[in-house]
């Protein structure tokens, strides 16, 4: 079994004196998909912002390639190799559609994903390049946020509820496409409150309740009644 | 538990002993005419009147949010006005006093008007354009003296008291007042229902306008009330000096450096911080003063450590080691006895 | 005739305003930080343009290129020592921190230099002139008028065509994924900083050639950059310039009219101004 490319142990979190996180462990795979699932609240985005270092932690161990990165500043753990799409898009309003793909790369990683790249896995990006990139339609903007993460030729890569907001046929369609974005090698987190969804392009998946992890299993087997009970932290 | 063992009441231990101790001194510094002499007087009374200006500014930017660097206009406007009303109205000093208090409040709200316009940091700056406009047009009347000012005639100044004792003793008196009137007003204004208002925004604006409380209103009335204040304030000092001109009378260092000190040392958003910080500033000004420039640096570097580090004060870390309140504000639950058994 | 050379000298004058405008106009438009001791900054690098002068007895044209580096130092440090402890959502603290830096500035001028007036000999570019159509123009006024419009020029294409300009504005809009996207935004602050007070110590070395200075005139120069920002709207920098313009147009007329009025008949159009257009002429941000 190779390493897991990220680890956390005992991850703690808070926001002032609100405990957002206990106790969380979770491994990812390289090369996996890994999908976490949780309701409104029970901590999926403070996990992301905690990993990716916009939040800082208590003591606990965030490994990253047997690295501990929850030390690290938010554009320390980004030179890493882990990239995030965040939740609600979060694109910059003062940046063209291009200048938000080209910050992404920013970071100044090599590998496959460049402007052409982005262009042809979204054309449409390319034909709004100069436009504002808050003039865009909920699903352009989750394109070109999925881009600007891509720029970053990330090992490692977050999704942060991509359908929050869009229609199903967007959703459907991002989806679609979303094997063909991690391919070759990337791993990934798949934050999401659409279940079926997530447990679509993932092979494990842990649900959060209230700050702790409820259930860890394999995507492909676990039982509706065991995510309910995950879910909504019934006994 | 019962809800019958709890009382919930304004004040505490440490509030009475205070309140009776600041009414031991108050009288202990009415006296002051008998047992002090004349230069410590004169140090009291610029203390009381650095407070009374250190307490209004603390209004307006601890608890409406308003930070000014142009409160010198209404001090050179109330200073001006003094001397306008006695020497070309024929008015009596006291008289003048209460008359540049009134006009400050007139002329600060076509002011309020316009640099409510501005937010923030932009706010602040405006008060100081509107400091400098005050400067430059005062500077203007030939009648009161234009750019080298004048002194106030012999003649206003008998009218006051023909002792010179008695001048002195009265113009301590009419400071000693003011400080006493303005803080205990301020203290007055903020446990009524506006000043819970002012408490509520500068908590936190957003939930204070969703609860109906009307911000804009509540600072504006603020900012006329305390340039009111502020020019009476600015009267009493000319008539100590004797002397104004537009650059005294409008100076940022003298009355506003100085002031936001005091505050910030003190702890800003508290009434007892204006009290405490210009204590500070005076005993630092009696040994330091002769340094000239080194003691302004050495008072711009305390000011930045104090604010990045103890961003509350003196007050504010005194207050959150012992949970103190001198001046009660708030509300407290206390736990009364023992129930009683069935 | 006398009305048109007013006019024509204080749309010069307003190339000097527009950059002492420029560098509060982009501090502001990157980190929402409103720098009090902006003025004295301006006096300083004026200050530090007469060290180089006197000691090495170069034209402070040519001084430029010690002091413009030597301020860009002083602003990195500035900003990641002190100023970037007082930014987040309190207004207070960059306020009286920035309030008393000024304090402190002006008063070691006072130590190191006195109170009394310098200023710096630039020779024949002081009174070089050159008539266009009845009015004299002046060389350095000119001179000024077109520096403004290349820093500015300058500036805007720094934030809209590289990539230090997309960091800028991308810190601006969202800091924490500004940082995902590998910003250390401290760093991205400080490098904003240090742009805007090389912008500032060019408009020091200008005026020190212009007028004589003493370490007490920062606010004024403060309050001058702060009305061209206002009037020409905030976030827009060739706002800035015309705001710089009417500002100068406004003294210069005043002036004409009397002496004494020059600078409140700048103010006096900057209250007008705000009273009808409280948001500038052009304005691209709100406060």
């Amino acid at each position: 079994m190779p390493d897991p490319i990220l680890q956390t142990h005992g991850l703690n979190s808070y926001y002032g004196d609100f405990q957002a996180l206990y106790d969380v462990e979770l491994d990812v795979g390289e090369g996996e998909v890994l999908a976490i699932i949780g309701a409104n609240g029970a901590g999926k985005t403070t996990l992301m912002r905690s990993i990716t270092g916009l939040l800082t932690n208590g003591p606990c161990q965030i490994l990253y390639r047997g690295q501990d990165i929850s030390r690290l500043r938010a554009d320390e753990v980004a030179e890493l190799g882990l990239a995030m799409v965040p939740e609600g898009r979060q694109l910059f309003p003062s940046l063209s559609v291009k200048e938000n793909l080209m910050i992404g790369a920013q970071v100044g990683r090599k590998g496959p994903w460049d402007l052409k790249a982005v262009y042809d896995l979204f054309p449409i990006l390319e034909e709004r390049k100069d436009q504002a990139s808050t003039s865009l339609s909920g699903g352009q903007q989750q394109m070109v946020a999925i881009g600007r993460a891509l720029m970053a030729n990330p090992d490692l890569i977050l999704f942060d509820e991509v359908s929050l907001g869009l229609a199903p046929i967007i959703i459907k369609d991002i989806y679609e496409a979303l094997p063909g974005i991690i391919g070759e090698g990337m791993s990934a987190i798949i934050v999401e409150q659409d279940i079926t969804k997530a447990l679509s392009v993932s092979s494990r998946v842990y649900c959060l309740q209230e700050g702790r992890v409820s259930l860890e299993s394999a995507s492909d087997t676990v039982s509706r009644e065991d995510i309910s009970r995950a879910y909504f932290g019934i006994e | 538990m019962n809800l019958q063992d709890y009382s919930v009441s304004r004040s505490s231990k440490a509030a009475r002993v205070a309140a009776i101790l600041a009414a031991v001194t108050l009288l202990v510094l009415i006296a002051a005419p008998w047992w002090a002499g004349r230069a410590d007087m004169r140090l009291m009374g610029e203390l009381f009147l650095y407070l009374s200006l250190a307490t209004l500014w603390n209004l307006m930017a601890g608890y409406a949010g308003l930070v000014s660097v142009g409160q010198q206009a209404y001090v050179g406007f109330g200073g001006y006005m003094l001397f306008a009303l006695t020497m070309l109205g024929g008015l009596h000093p006291l008289a003048a006093i209460a008359a540049a208090g009134v006009l400050g409040a007139l002329i600060s709200i076509p002011v309020a008007v316009l640099i409510f316009r501005l937010r923030g940091a932009y706010f602040a700056i405006g008060t100081w354009v509107i400091a400098e406009v005050f400067r430059l047009s005062f500077a203007q009347i030939s009648a009161l003296g234009g750019g080298s000012g004048s002194s106030l005639p012999v003649a206003i100044v008998k009218s006051l008291a023909s002792g010179r004792a008695m001048r002195e003793a009265l113009s301590y008196w009419l400071a000693l007042g003011a400080a006493v009137l303005v803080v205990t007003a301020v203290y007055l204004f903020l446990r009524s229902r506006q000043g819970l208002a002012l408490t509520a925004i500068r908590d936190n604006e957003l939930a204070a306008g969703s609860l109906g409380i009307d911000i804009w209103r509540t600072k504006f009335i603020v900012y006329v009330v305390t340039s009111a204040f502020t020019a009476m304030i600015g009267a009493l000092i000319f008539l100590q000096k004797l002397r104004i001109s537009p650059d005294a009378a409008f100076s940022v260092n003298d009355w506003t450096a100085f002031v936001i000190f005091i505050v910030v040392i003190g702890g800003i958003g508290t009434i007892e911080g204006p009290i405490i910080g210009t204590l500070v500033f005076f005993a630092l000004r009696e040994t330091l003063a002769d340094l000239g420039t080194t003691y302004l640096i050495v008072l711009g570097v305390v000011a930045i450590v104090v604010m990045l580090k103890a961003p509350k004060g003196i007050w504010g870390v005194i207050r959150s080691r012992y949970d103190l309140q001198l001046f009660p504000l708030g509300y407290r639950v206390k736990h009364i006895g023992q129930s009683k058994e069935n | 005739m006398e009305w048109l050379n007013a006019i024509v000298q204080g749309t010069l004058l307003g190339g000097l305003y527009a950059l002492f405008a420029a560098g509060l106009s982009l501090i502001f438009g990157v980190m929402r930080l409103v720098n009090i001791a902006h003025g004295d900054l301006i006096v300083l690098a004026a200050y530090l343009g007469l060290t180089v002068t006197t000691a090495t007895g170069m034209h402070p044209m040519a001084a430029l290129v010690i002091v413009v580096p030597a301020m860009a130092l002083i602003g990195y440090a500035l900003q990641r020592g002190l100023l970037n402890q007082t930014l987040g959502d309190d207004i207070l603290p960059p306020l009286l921190v920035t309030f008393g830096l000024s304090v402190i500035i002006q008063n070691g001028l006072l130590e190191v230099y006195t109170a009394d007036p310098q200023t710096l000999n630039a020779g024949a570019l002081e009174t070089a002139s050159v008539a266009v159509g009845g009015v004299a123009l002046g060389i350095l006024p000119l001179l000024t008028f077109g520096i403004a419009i290349a820093v500015i020029w300058g500036l805007q294409w720094t934030f809209y065509h590289t990539a230090l300009g997309r960091a800028f504005r991308a810190v601006s809009d969202n800091q924490d994924i500004a940082q995902l996207m590998g910003l250390n935004r401290r760093h991205i602050f400080g490098l904003a900083m240090a742009l805007a007070l090389g912008v500032t110590a060019i408009a020091g070395i200008l005026l020190g050639i212009r007028t004589s200075f003493d370490p007490s005139i920062g606010g004024g120069r403060l309050i001058f950059g702060f009305e061209a920002v206002i009037i020409g709207g905030l976030g827009n920098l060739w706002g800035t310039l015309v705001g710089g313009v009417i500002l100068g147009v406004a003294q210069t007329i005043g002036a004409k009219i009397d002496p004494g009025w020059q600078v409140l008949a700048g103010h006096i159009a900057f209250l007008v101004i705000l009273a009808i257009r409280p948001n500038g002429l052009f304005p691209r941000i709100s406060g």
